[in-house]
Protein backbone atom coordinates (compact mmCIF):
# COMPACT_ATOMS: atom_id res chain seq x y z
CA UNK A 1 0.00 0.00 0.00
CA UNK A 2 3.33 2.30 -0.45
CA UNK A 3 2.61 5.53 -2.64
CA UNK A 4 -0.72 5.56 -3.56
CA UNK A 5 -1.99 6.48 -6.87
CA UNK A 6 -5.50 7.68 -6.10
CA UNK A 7 -6.39 9.91 -3.36
CA UNK A 8 -9.91 7.78 -2.61
CA UNK A 9 -9.29 4.30 -2.93
CA UNK A 10 -6.52 2.34 -1.60
CA UNK A 11 -3.86 1.15 -3.74
CA UNK A 12 -4.21 -2.34 -4.50
CA UNK A 13 -0.54 -3.69 -4.82
CA UNK A 14 -0.79 -5.00 -8.48
CA UNK A 15 -3.10 -2.90 -10.88
CA UNK A 16 -6.66 -5.10 -11.45
CA UNK A 17 -7.55 -6.35 -14.15
CA UNK A 18 -10.91 -4.85 -13.52
CA UNK A 19 -9.98 -1.21 -12.87
CA UNK A 20 -10.34 -0.38 -17.00
CA UNK A 21 -9.25 3.35 -16.51
CA UNK A 22 -9.43 6.56 -14.57
CA UNK A 23 -11.46 9.54 -14.41
CA UNK A 24 -10.92 13.07 -12.70
CA UNK A 25 -13.45 14.16 -10.29
CA UNK A 26 -13.00 17.05 -7.60
CA UNK A 27 -11.60 14.74 -5.25
CA UNK A 28 -9.16 13.65 -7.49
CA UNK A 29 -8.45 10.86 -9.81
CA UNK A 30 -10.69 7.20 -9.76
CA UNK A 31 -10.09 4.54 -10.74
CA UNK A 32 -13.10 2.98 -13.11
CA UNK A 33 -14.04 -0.11 -13.40
CA UNK A 34 -15.42 -2.73 -15.89
CA UNK A 35 -18.58 -4.42 -15.92
CA UNK A 36 -18.23 -7.36 -17.53
CA UNK A 37 -16.88 -10.32 -15.50
CA UNK A 38 -13.82 -11.75 -17.25
CA UNK A 39 -12.92 -15.68 -17.07
CA UNK A 40 -10.50 -14.45 -14.05
CA UNK A 41 -13.13 -13.29 -11.86
CA UNK A 42 -15.37 -16.38 -13.08
CA UNK A 43 -12.66 -18.87 -11.79
CA UNK A 44 -11.86 -16.85 -9.04
CA UNK A 45 -15.35 -17.06 -7.64
CA UNK A 46 -15.38 -20.93 -8.23
CA UNK A 47 -11.93 -20.77 -6.63
CA UNK A 48 -13.84 -19.57 -3.25
CA UNK A 49 -17.14 -21.40 -3.62
CA UNK A 50 -14.84 -24.24 -2.72
CA UNK A 51 -13.26 -22.45 0.29
CA UNK A 52 -10.12 -21.62 -1.70
CA UNK A 53 -8.89 -18.33 -0.05
CA UNK A 54 -12.20 -17.14 0.68
CA UNK A 55 -11.02 -15.34 3.58
CA UNK A 56 -8.26 -12.96 1.20
CA UNK A 57 -10.75 -12.73 -1.77
CA UNK A 58 -10.82 -8.60 -1.48
CA UNK A 59 -10.52 -5.48 -3.05
CA UNK A 60 -9.18 -2.26 -1.79
CA UNK A 61 -11.97 -0.29 0.13
CA UNK A 62 -12.65 3.34 -1.61
CA UNK A 63 -14.59 4.96 -4.37
CA UNK A 64 -14.56 3.46 -8.16
CA UNK A 65 -16.52 5.05 -11.41
CA UNK A 66 -19.10 2.70 -13.16
CA UNK A 67 -18.90 3.79 -16.65
CA UNK A 68 -19.54 8.20 -17.46
CA UNK A 69 -20.51 9.39 -14.15
CA UNK A 70 -21.57 12.92 -13.17
CA UNK A 71 -21.84 14.50 -9.74
CA UNK A 72 -25.70 13.61 -10.14
CA UNK A 73 -24.97 9.89 -10.68
CA UNK A 74 -26.17 7.57 -7.87
CA UNK A 75 -23.78 6.01 -5.53
CA UNK A 76 -23.53 2.21 -4.72
CA UNK A 77 -22.58 1.00 -1.20
CA UNK A 78 -20.51 -2.29 -1.31
CA UNK A 79 -18.27 -4.79 0.59
CA UNK A 80 -14.41 -5.43 -0.34
CA UNK A 81 -15.51 -8.99 -0.68
CA UNK A 82 -14.95 -9.59 -4.24
CA UNK A 83 -17.38 -11.56 -4.95
CA UNK A 84 -20.28 -8.89 -3.78
CA UNK A 85 -18.52 -6.51 -5.42
CA UNK A 86 -18.62 -8.65 -8.75
CA UNK A 87 -22.07 -8.99 -8.46
CA UNK A 88 -22.76 -5.63 -7.95
CA UNK A 89 -20.23 -4.00 -10.78
CA UNK A 90 -21.93 -6.92 -13.35
CA UNK A 91 -25.57 -5.68 -12.30
CA UNK A 92 -24.26 -2.04 -13.04
CA UNK A 93 -23.55 -2.54 -16.44
CA UNK A 94 -25.00 -0.04 -18.55
CA UNK A 95 -25.39 2.02 -15.64
CA UNK A 96 -23.09 5.42 -14.44
CA UNK A 97 -22.67 5.56 -11.41
CA UNK A 98 -20.09 5.66 -8.48
CA UNK A 99 -19.30 2.50 -6.17
CA UNK A 100 -18.37 3.33 -2.65
CA UNK A 101 -16.35 0.32 -0.99
CA UNK A 102 -16.31 -0.29 2.30
CA UNK A 103 -13.36 -2.26 4.43
CA UNK A 104 -15.58 -5.10 5.49
CA UNK A 105 -12.32 -7.33 5.96
CA UNK A 106 -13.08 -9.04 2.93
CA UNK A 107 -16.86 -10.16 4.57
CA UNK A 108 -20.00 -10.51 2.24
CA UNK A 109 -22.67 -7.61 2.95
CA UNK A 110 -24.55 -9.17 5.10
CA UNK A 111 -22.30 -11.17 7.22
CA UNK A 112 -20.25 -8.09 7.90
CA UNK A 113 -23.36 -5.86 8.70
CA UNK A 114 -24.16 -9.13 11.02
CA UNK A 115 -20.53 -8.38 12.75
CA UNK A 116 -21.14 -4.16 12.40
CA UNK A 117 -18.09 -4.09 10.15
CA UNK A 118 -20.26 -3.11 7.28
CA UNK A 119 -22.03 -0.24 9.55
CA UNK A 120 -22.89 3.10 10.17
CA UNK A 121 -19.20 3.99 11.41
CA UNK A 122 -17.83 2.70 8.02
CA UNK A 123 -19.91 4.25 5.94
CA UNK A 124 -19.72 7.53 7.70
CA UNK A 125 -15.72 6.76 7.62
CA UNK A 126 -15.80 6.47 4.20
CA UNK A 127 -17.66 9.16 2.96
CA UNK A 128 -15.13 11.73 4.71
CA UNK A 129 -12.00 9.76 2.94
CA UNK A 130 -13.45 9.75 -0.23
CA UNK A 131 -14.58 13.32 0.08
CA UNK A 132 -17.76 12.56 -1.60
CA UNK A 133 -19.52 15.34 -1.05
CA UNK A 134 -17.15 16.85 -3.33
CA UNK A 135 -17.84 13.94 -5.92
CA UNK A 136 -21.64 14.22 -5.66
CA UNK A 137 -24.28 16.85 -5.92
CA UNK A 138 -26.48 15.11 -4.34
CA UNK A 139 -26.98 13.44 -1.00
CA UNK A 140 -27.81 9.81 -1.45
CA UNK A 141 -26.69 6.49 -1.06
CA UNK A 142 -28.37 3.12 -2.19
CA UNK A 143 -27.02 0.57 0.49
CA UNK A 144 -27.84 -2.66 -0.10
CA UNK A 145 -30.40 -3.82 2.25
CA UNK A 146 -29.04 -6.99 3.30
CA UNK A 147 -26.27 -3.76 4.96
CA UNK A 148 -29.32 -2.60 7.61
CA UNK A 149 -28.51 -5.08 10.35
CA UNK A 150 -25.82 -3.05 10.45
CA UNK A 151 -26.46 0.88 9.50
CA UNK A 152 -28.79 2.86 11.50
CA UNK A 153 -30.15 5.07 8.07
CA UNK A 154 -30.46 7.93 10.63
CA UNK A 155 -27.12 7.91 12.07
CA UNK A 156 -25.91 8.15 9.27
CA UNK A 157 -27.68 11.19 7.98
CA UNK A 158 -26.76 12.47 11.34
CA UNK A 159 -23.27 11.93 11.18
CA UNK A 160 -22.74 12.29 7.76
CA UNK A 161 -25.60 14.27 5.76
CA UNK A 162 -25.89 11.72 3.16
CA UNK A 163 -29.29 9.66 3.38
CA UNK A 164 -29.22 6.05 2.98
CA UNK A 165 -31.65 3.97 0.86
CA UNK A 166 -32.32 0.68 0.92
CA UNK A 167 -32.24 -1.21 -2.33
CA UNK A 168 -32.95 -4.35 -3.46
CA UNK A 169 -31.38 -7.57 -1.75
CA UNK A 170 -30.05 -9.00 -4.77
CA UNK A 171 -27.90 -6.57 -7.16
CA UNK A 172 -29.25 -8.12 -10.22
CA UNK A 173 -32.52 -5.94 -9.52
CA UNK A 174 -30.68 -3.14 -9.59
CA UNK A 175 -31.66 -2.20 -13.15
CA UNK A 176 -35.05 -2.69 -12.63
CA UNK A 177 -35.10 -0.73 -9.11
CA UNK A 178 -33.09 2.26 -10.38
CA UNK A 179 -36.02 2.39 -13.60
CA UNK A 180 -38.88 2.29 -10.54
CA UNK A 181 -37.25 5.31 -9.46
CA UNK A 182 -34.79 3.87 -6.81
CA UNK A 183 -38.36 1.60 -5.03
CA UNK A 184 -37.62 -1.66 -4.28
CA UNK A 185 -41.00 -4.11 -5.08
CA UNK A 186 -41.54 -7.02 -2.13
CA UNK A 187 -40.16 -9.59 -4.22
CA UNK A 188 -37.29 -7.48 -4.35
CA UNK A 189 -37.36 -7.28 -0.79
CA UNK A 190 -37.08 -10.82 0.31
CA UNK A 191 -34.31 -13.08 0.54
CA UNK A 192 -34.77 -16.91 -0.64
CA UNK A 193 -32.98 -19.76 -0.72
CA UNK A 194 -34.12 -21.65 -3.64
CA UNK A 195 -32.62 -24.97 -4.92
CA UNK A 196 -29.57 -23.48 -6.59
CA UNK A 197 -28.92 -21.31 -3.38
CA UNK A 198 -28.52 -24.42 -1.85
CA UNK A 199 -26.30 -26.05 -4.13
CA UNK A 200 -23.79 -23.35 -4.26
CA UNK A 201 -22.84 -23.22 -0.66
CA UNK A 202 -22.82 -27.10 -0.57
CA UNK A 203 -19.08 -27.17 -1.57
CA UNK A 204 -17.98 -25.04 1.44
CA UNK A 205 -19.92 -27.25 3.70
CA UNK A 206 -18.00 -30.12 2.06
CA UNK A 207 -14.66 -28.75 2.40
CA UNK A 208 -15.56 -27.15 5.66
CA UNK A 209 -16.13 -30.26 7.19
CA UNK A 210 -13.67 -32.77 5.75
CA UNK A 211 -10.99 -32.59 8.10
CA UNK A 212 -13.26 -33.25 10.90
CA UNK A 213 -14.83 -36.30 8.95
CA UNK A 214 -11.64 -37.26 8.25
CA UNK A 215 -10.23 -37.31 12.34
CA UNK A 216 -13.56 -39.16 13.12
CA UNK A 217 -13.15 -41.99 10.33
CA UNK A 218 -9.78 -42.65 11.57
CA UNK A 219 -10.38 -42.87 15.35
CA UNK A 220 -13.79 -45.17 14.00
CA UNK A 221 -11.33 -46.90 11.88
CA UNK A 222 -8.99 -47.70 14.77
CA UNK A 223 -11.46 -48.45 16.84
CA UNK A 224 -13.82 -51.18 15.06
CA UNK A 225 -10.29 -53.34 14.43
CA UNK A 226 -10.99 -55.10 17.82
CA UNK A 227 -12.15 -58.55 17.75
CA UNK A 228 -11.96 -62.01 19.47
CA UNK A 229 -9.13 -63.19 17.24
CA UNK A 230 -6.95 -59.68 18.01
CA UNK A 231 -6.54 -56.50 16.46
CA UNK A 232 -6.54 -56.08 12.96
CA UNK A 233 -7.31 -53.13 10.38
CA UNK A 234 -9.55 -55.22 7.99
CA UNK A 235 -13.04 -52.76 9.16
CA UNK A 236 -10.89 -49.53 8.44
CA UNK A 237 -12.52 -49.72 5.20
CA UNK A 238 -15.80 -49.98 6.28
CA UNK A 239 -15.12 -47.06 8.76
CA UNK A 240 -13.96 -44.74 6.11
CA UNK A 241 -16.75 -45.63 3.51
CA UNK A 242 -19.49 -44.91 6.30
CA UNK A 243 -18.01 -41.66 8.08
CA UNK A 244 -17.78 -39.85 4.13
CA UNK A 245 -21.30 -41.44 3.15
CA UNK A 246 -22.70 -39.34 6.11
CA UNK A 247 -20.73 -36.57 5.59
CA UNK A 248 -21.93 -36.54 2.01
CA UNK A 249 -25.31 -36.85 3.64
CA UNK A 250 -25.13 -34.00 6.12
CA UNK A 251 -22.97 -31.54 3.94
CA UNK A 252 -24.71 -31.91 0.06
CA UNK A 253 -27.93 -34.02 0.22
CA UNK A 254 -29.68 -32.41 3.32
CA UNK A 255 -28.92 -28.96 1.90
CA UNK A 256 -30.36 -30.09 -1.00
CA UNK A 257 -33.59 -31.33 0.20
CA UNK A 258 -33.84 -28.94 2.81
CA UNK A 259 -37.24 -27.93 2.07
CA UNK A 260 -38.26 -30.87 1.77
CA UNK A 261 -37.14 -32.91 4.78
CA UNK A 262 -40.00 -32.70 7.41
CA UNK A 263 -39.40 -31.15 10.58
CA UNK A 264 -38.60 -27.11 11.19
CA UNK A 265 -34.89 -28.13 13.38
CA UNK A 266 -32.28 -28.11 11.29
CA UNK A 267 -30.63 -31.15 13.46
CA UNK A 268 -34.32 -33.31 13.55
CA UNK A 269 -33.63 -32.80 9.55
CA UNK A 270 -30.60 -34.30 9.94
CA UNK A 271 -32.06 -37.07 12.54
CA UNK A 272 -34.64 -37.72 9.27
CA UNK A 273 -31.85 -38.12 6.83
CA UNK A 274 -29.39 -39.78 9.19
CA UNK A 275 -32.19 -42.87 9.20
CA UNK A 276 -33.08 -42.64 5.99
CA UNK A 277 -29.23 -43.79 5.53
CA UNK A 278 -29.61 -46.05 8.39
CA UNK A 279 -32.51 -48.03 6.52
CA UNK A 280 -31.02 -48.12 2.86
CA UNK A 281 -27.26 -48.89 4.43
CA UNK A 282 -28.62 -51.82 6.63
CA UNK A 283 -30.94 -53.15 3.78
CA UNK A 284 -27.86 -52.94 1.60
CA UNK A 285 -26.05 -55.10 4.31
CA UNK A 286 -23.33 -52.20 4.64
CA UNK A 287 -23.11 -51.03 8.22
CA UNK A 288 -20.94 -54.56 9.17
CA UNK A 289 -21.54 -57.87 10.68
CA UNK A 290 -23.88 -58.38 13.39
CA UNK A 291 -26.84 -56.34 14.98
CA UNK A 292 -24.66 -54.87 17.81
CA UNK A 293 -21.52 -52.88 15.16
CA UNK A 294 -25.17 -52.73 12.62
CA UNK A 295 -26.65 -50.76 16.00
CA UNK A 296 -23.57 -48.76 16.16
CA UNK A 297 -23.23 -47.43 12.77
CA UNK A 298 -26.94 -46.36 12.99
CA UNK A 299 -26.50 -44.03 15.73
CA UNK A 300 -23.08 -42.16 15.01
CA UNK A 301 -24.49 -42.06 11.11
CA UNK A 302 -26.91 -40.06 12.37
CA UNK A 303 -25.24 -38.23 15.05
CA UNK A 304 -23.09 -37.03 12.01
CA UNK A 305 -26.05 -36.14 9.83
CA UNK A 306 -27.82 -34.31 12.28
CA UNK A 307 -24.64 -32.46 13.84
CA UNK A 308 -23.72 -31.23 10.19
CA UNK A 309 -27.81 -30.24 9.27
CA UNK A 310 -27.75 -28.39 12.87
CA UNK A 311 -24.67 -26.31 11.62
CA UNK A 312 -26.10 -25.57 8.16
CA UNK A 313 -28.60 -23.00 10.19
CA UNK A 314 -25.48 -20.57 9.97
CA UNK A 315 -25.37 -20.98 6.01
CA UNK A 316 -28.96 -20.79 5.71
CA UNK A 317 -30.87 -17.50 5.33
CA UNK A 318 -33.89 -18.21 7.82
CA UNK A 319 -32.80 -19.21 11.31
CA UNK A 320 -33.01 -16.68 14.21
CA UNK A 321 -29.86 -17.04 17.10
CA UNK A 322 -32.89 -17.54 19.43
CA UNK A 323 -34.51 -20.46 17.79
CA UNK A 324 -30.66 -22.18 16.93
CA UNK A 325 -29.80 -22.26 21.09
CA UNK A 326 -33.23 -23.50 21.75
CA UNK A 327 -32.19 -26.28 19.26
CA UNK A 328 -29.02 -26.72 19.93
CA UNK A 329 -29.82 -27.36 23.76
CA UNK A 330 -31.42 -30.54 23.03
CA UNK A 331 -29.88 -31.85 20.24
CA UNK A 332 -26.24 -30.92 21.17
CA UNK A 333 -26.51 -33.74 24.10
CA UNK A 334 -28.14 -36.50 22.34
CA UNK A 335 -25.93 -36.32 19.44
CA UNK A 336 -22.80 -36.42 21.54
CA UNK A 337 -24.99 -39.50 23.49
CA UNK A 338 -25.51 -41.15 20.08
CA UNK A 339 -21.95 -41.12 19.03
CA UNK A 340 -20.75 -42.41 22.32
CA UNK A 341 -23.28 -45.20 22.34
CA UNK A 342 -22.80 -46.07 18.81
CA UNK A 343 -18.77 -46.52 19.65
CA UNK A 344 -19.62 -48.12 22.38
CA UNK A 345 -21.52 -51.19 20.06
CA UNK A 346 -18.91 -51.03 17.61
CA UNK A 347 -16.44 -51.91 19.85
CA UNK A 348 -18.25 -54.52 21.96
CA UNK A 349 -19.51 -55.91 18.71
CA UNK A 350 -16.54 -56.37 17.74
CA UNK A 351 -15.07 -58.01 21.05
CA UNK A 352 -18.14 -60.19 21.19
CA UNK B 1 -39.33 -22.37 4.40
CA UNK B 2 -40.07 -21.64 8.21
CA UNK B 3 -38.15 -22.02 11.12
CA UNK B 4 -38.93 -22.74 14.96
CA UNK B 5 -42.10 -21.49 16.29
CA UNK B 6 -42.71 -19.17 18.97
CA UNK B 7 -38.95 -19.00 19.39
CA UNK B 8 -38.35 -14.79 18.03
CA UNK B 9 -37.50 -12.07 20.44
CA UNK B 10 -39.03 -9.37 18.25
CA UNK B 11 -41.17 -7.00 19.61
CA UNK B 12 -43.33 -4.09 18.04
CA UNK B 13 -44.74 -0.65 20.08
CA UNK B 14 -47.31 0.77 18.21
CA UNK B 15 -48.00 3.22 20.13
CA UNK B 16 -44.72 4.48 19.10
CA UNK B 17 -44.50 3.78 16.14
CA UNK B 18 -44.57 6.58 13.55
CA UNK B 19 -45.37 4.29 10.40
CA UNK B 20 -42.39 5.34 8.28
CA UNK B 21 -42.13 1.65 6.62
CA UNK B 22 -38.68 1.50 6.86
CA UNK B 23 -39.05 -1.84 9.09
CA UNK B 24 -40.79 -3.10 6.08
CA UNK B 25 -38.20 -1.84 3.69
CA UNK B 26 -35.24 -3.68 5.55
CA UNK B 27 -36.82 -6.78 7.12
CA UNK B 28 -35.53 -9.89 4.29
CA UNK B 29 -38.52 -12.06 5.23
CA UNK B 30 -41.77 -9.70 5.28
CA UNK B 31 -42.19 -9.66 8.69
CA UNK B 32 -44.17 -6.38 8.54
CA UNK B 33 -47.05 -4.58 6.52
CA UNK B 34 -48.05 -1.37 7.31
CA UNK B 35 -51.58 -0.53 8.49
CA UNK B 36 -53.58 2.18 9.86
CA UNK B 37 -50.35 4.15 9.37
CA UNK B 38 -48.60 1.99 12.16
CA UNK B 39 -46.22 -1.13 11.31
CA UNK B 40 -47.86 -4.39 12.37
CA UNK B 41 -45.81 -7.95 12.68
CA UNK B 42 -47.76 -10.01 10.16
CA UNK B 43 -45.63 -12.67 10.49
CA UNK B 44 -43.99 -13.15 13.59
CA UNK B 45 -42.50 -16.34 13.01
CA UNK B 46 -40.26 -15.43 9.97
CA UNK B 47 -38.57 -13.26 11.44
CA UNK B 48 -34.50 -14.26 11.69
CA UNK B 49 -33.66 -11.37 14.24
CA UNK B 50 -30.82 -10.44 11.89
CA UNK B 51 -32.23 -7.02 13.77
CA UNK B 52 -32.04 -4.51 10.95
CA UNK B 53 -35.71 -3.52 11.87
CA UNK B 54 -34.97 -2.34 15.16
CA UNK B 55 -31.20 -0.85 14.18
CA UNK B 56 -33.20 1.51 11.88
CA UNK B 57 -36.00 2.42 13.05
CA UNK B 58 -36.11 6.19 13.96
CA UNK B 59 -38.67 6.33 17.09
CA UNK B 60 -36.89 3.12 18.84
CA UNK B 61 -40.52 1.01 18.66
CA UNK B 62 -39.08 -2.29 17.46
CA UNK B 63 -36.93 -4.18 20.19
CA UNK B 64 -35.22 -7.69 19.06
CA UNK B 65 -32.09 -9.88 21.05
CA UNK B 66 -30.49 -9.74 17.20
CA UNK B 67 -27.49 -12.03 16.41
CA UNK B 68 -26.49 -14.80 13.63
CA UNK B 69 -28.61 -18.21 13.54
CA UNK B 70 -25.54 -20.17 13.53
CA UNK B 71 -24.99 -23.11 15.31
CA UNK B 72 -21.18 -23.36 14.55
CA UNK B 73 -20.67 -19.69 15.31
CA UNK B 74 -22.45 -20.55 19.08
CA UNK B 75 -20.35 -23.58 19.49
CA UNK B 76 -17.22 -21.39 18.68
CA UNK B 77 -18.00 -18.49 20.76
CA UNK B 78 -18.62 -21.28 23.67
CA UNK B 79 -15.56 -22.82 22.82
CA UNK B 80 -13.21 -19.55 23.02
CA UNK B 81 -15.19 -17.52 24.69
CA UNK B 82 -14.98 -15.48 21.79
CA UNK B 83 -18.51 -13.93 21.47
CA UNK B 84 -20.72 -15.58 18.49
CA UNK B 85 -19.61 -15.70 15.07
CA UNK B 86 -20.35 -16.94 11.85
CA UNK B 87 -20.16 -16.70 8.02
CA UNK B 88 -16.06 -16.55 8.03
CA UNK B 89 -15.57 -19.74 9.94
CA UNK B 90 -11.70 -19.63 10.74
CA UNK B 91 -11.61 -16.05 10.44
CA UNK B 92 -12.04 -14.15 13.29
CA UNK B 93 -13.38 -16.60 15.57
Amino acid sequence: MTDCCYKTTCCPTKREAWMIAEIETPAGKVPRIGTCLTIHDVLGALKVRFAVGRHNYTIPPGLYAVGEPTAESPVFVSANYKLSFDHLRNALDGTNGWVMVLDTQGINVWCAAGKGTFGTGEIVNRVKQTQLDQVVSHRKLVVPQLGAPGVSATDVAKQCGFSVLYGPVRAEDIPVFLKNNFTATPTMRHVRFALRDRIAVIPVELVIWFKQALILAVLLALLSGFSRDGYGLANAPRAFGLVFTAWLTGGALVPMLLPFIPARAFSLKGVWAGLGLWVVLGTAKLLGPGGLIELGWGLILTAIVSFMALNFTGTSTYTSVSGVKKEMKIAIPLQLIAALAGTACIVLGGLL
Amino acid sequence: MNYLKNVTTLKIDTETCIGCGLCIAVCPHGVFALADSKAHIIDLDACMECGACARNCPVDALSVDSGTGCASGIINGLLNGSGECCCDKGNGC
